[in-house]
């Protein structure tokens, strides 16, 4: 249950206490609301005593007449606006003039209720303004989150995709500009780099398209029997050039065959990235060893690495998107970063867990645990 | 004698080119590929003017080392060079009271910016 407060401002007091009386057991309820709301009436005789428990109640309605012994109604109405306070105004008045509607409205009123009024009549635009704030407060709130979320994607995805393109073109300005003489050998290294940074570029774009097809949360798995050392091999052999590159070699430790109900695509994105990320963060003449075990009710694949591993900090952000660990090891290591969150997320989807073991500078153990059905 | 420029970036090759830039505008670059290795270069080392990338180890790093600089040696200027403001908005305008209290930096510029929009900006600091 929820409650919105309601302050009566009113010298009158039989109009207090029949606001107090009508709305006591007054609930409203909107067809996807979980709860319903129920209202607290305070009263005020007074605009200067309305101001009071404005300040200390904070309410959520306030029902309001203008003729009032000290300040008037619309003061209070200017102070509530003044303030920015998140407070729907409705004017009460046995006086509802033209001229006093349309001076309200102008200044914030929300509506009007003509005294006097029935019981119905107040009810029913209670439930009306009720209905209204609940929904705008609840657009206010997902606006918030949302852009909140978008605002954070957008400053790393901008910082991430405009770093490369900016060292690239610094890169051809510099050879626009003959900086370093005519002879094009002069700029080999820019020419490397610029390589270098496309590569990086471009996997990024790999991974985020790989991103938001599991962000959608599209269902298009094509679950089906899949044997776990199988898909392993096959990423072996995509990463054997790397790795020949990087002078690390490739172990698979597995006897027997294991199978599991999974989308092979999605099985096989996994060993890409835990086995491209042995090899990239390995030391040279280092080695990966890759073990695919059937535990009694789940298939643990494991994969381990020779490589310069990561502190306890560096460990605990590892899941997270965009994350690249960055440290004097790291600097000439291209990567979007993206690749261990997507790997986590079609873990998630199986149910899965992964754990991360590492020591700095002897290497790291990814395993992941896939429960059996 | 030759004025000195700290110029903190954890991108190899953007540092690679501001450093080129700055020499080619007659100052002396010192380099620092992180917070951190500024950090250490600060303890000894007082430059005349600093260009600090935003984000480097933490996405405020830019910030927390132009507080520390600041701290330390409050009359030298910075400049905070980003890559993220067109896309998102962030202006950094320091009309919040709030941010100019702990945000101290001279100026903000964007990565993208032209070497003699740059050269023009650091002169305005360094009063050339």
């Amino acid at each position: 249950m929820a409650e919105y407060k309601i302050l009566v401002v009113d010298d009158e007091p039989g109009i207090r206490m029949g606001t107090h009386r009508i709305l006591q057991n007054f609930k409203v309820d909107y067809p996807f609301m979980d709860e319903h709301i129920e209202f607290k009436v305070l009263e005020a005789a007074t605009g200067e005593e309305g101001i009071d428990i404005i300040e200390t109640e904070m309410p959520d309605i306030i029902l309001l007449d203008n003729k009032l012994p000290g300040i008037q109604g619309v003061e209070v109405l200017e102070y509530v606006k003044k303030k920015l306070y998140d407070i729907v105004v409705v004017m009460i008045t046995s006086y509802a003039s033209l001229e006093l509607a349309v001076k309200a409205t102008r200044d914030g009123a929300y509506d009007f209720i003509p005294k006097p009024f029935t019981p119905q009549e107040l009810r029913s635009s209670i439930e009306n303004i009720t209905k209204q704030l609940f929904l705008k407060r609840m657009t206010q709130k997902m606006n918030k989150e949302g852009k909140q979320i978008r605002f954070q994607f957008l400053s790393v995805l901008s910082h991430e995709l405009k770093a490369p393109i900016n060292a690239i073109e610094g890169y051809l300005k510099i050879m626009n500009d003959k900086t370093f003489g005519d002879s094009l050998s002069s700029y080999q290294e820019m020419i490397d780099r610029s390589l270098e940074r496309i590569k990086g570029m471009r996997s990024l774009i790999m991974d985020l398209l790989d991103l938001t097809k599991i962000e959608s949360g599209l269902p298009v798995q094509r679950m089906q029997p899949v044997e776990i050392s199988s898909i392993a091999r096959m990423s072996m052999d995509t990463m054997r050039p790397y790795a020949i590159q990087k002078d690390v070699d490739l172990y698979l430790n597995s006897k027997e065959k294991v199978m599991m109900e999974a989308d092979p695509n999605e099985i096989e994105i996994i060993f890409n990235n835990l086995i491209s990320n042995a090899v990239k963060y390995n030391k040279t003449g280092g080695r990966v060893d890759v073990f695919i075990k059937e535990k009694k009710d789940a298939v643990e694949i494991k994969v381990s690495d020779s490589g310069i591993g990561m502190t306890e900090e560096e460990r605990s952000t590892l899941f997270q998107d965009f994350v690249r660990i960055k440290n004097q090891k790291t600097r000439n290591i291209t990567g979007s970063g993206l690749g261990l969150s997507i790997m986590k997320k079609i873990v998630d989807m199986y149910h899965g867990e992964i754990k991360v073991q590492s020591v700095p500078d002897q290497g790291s153990t990814f395993t992941i645990l896939f429960p059996l059905n | 004698m030759k004025k000195t420029i700290l110029i903190v970036d954890d991108d190899p090759d953007y540092l690679f080119q501001i450093r080129l830039k700055v020499s080619q505008f007659g100052f002396e670059p010192i380099t620092a590929e992180s917070q951190k290795e500024a950090e250490t270069i600060i303890e000894t080392v007082k430059p005349d003017l600093a260009i600090l990338d935003l984000m480097m180890e933490t996405d405020d790093s830019g910030f927390v080392l132009a507080y520390k600089i600041k701290r330390k040696y409050p009359d030298v200027p910075i400049i905070i060079a980003t890559a993220v403001t067109a896309e998102t908005g962030m202006t950094f305008e320091m009309n919040r009271e709030d941010d100019q209290q702990w945000i101290k930096a001279d100026l903000f510029l964007d990565k993208g910016i032209r070497a003699d929009q740059l050269h023009r900006e650091i002169n305005k600091l360094l009063k050339i």
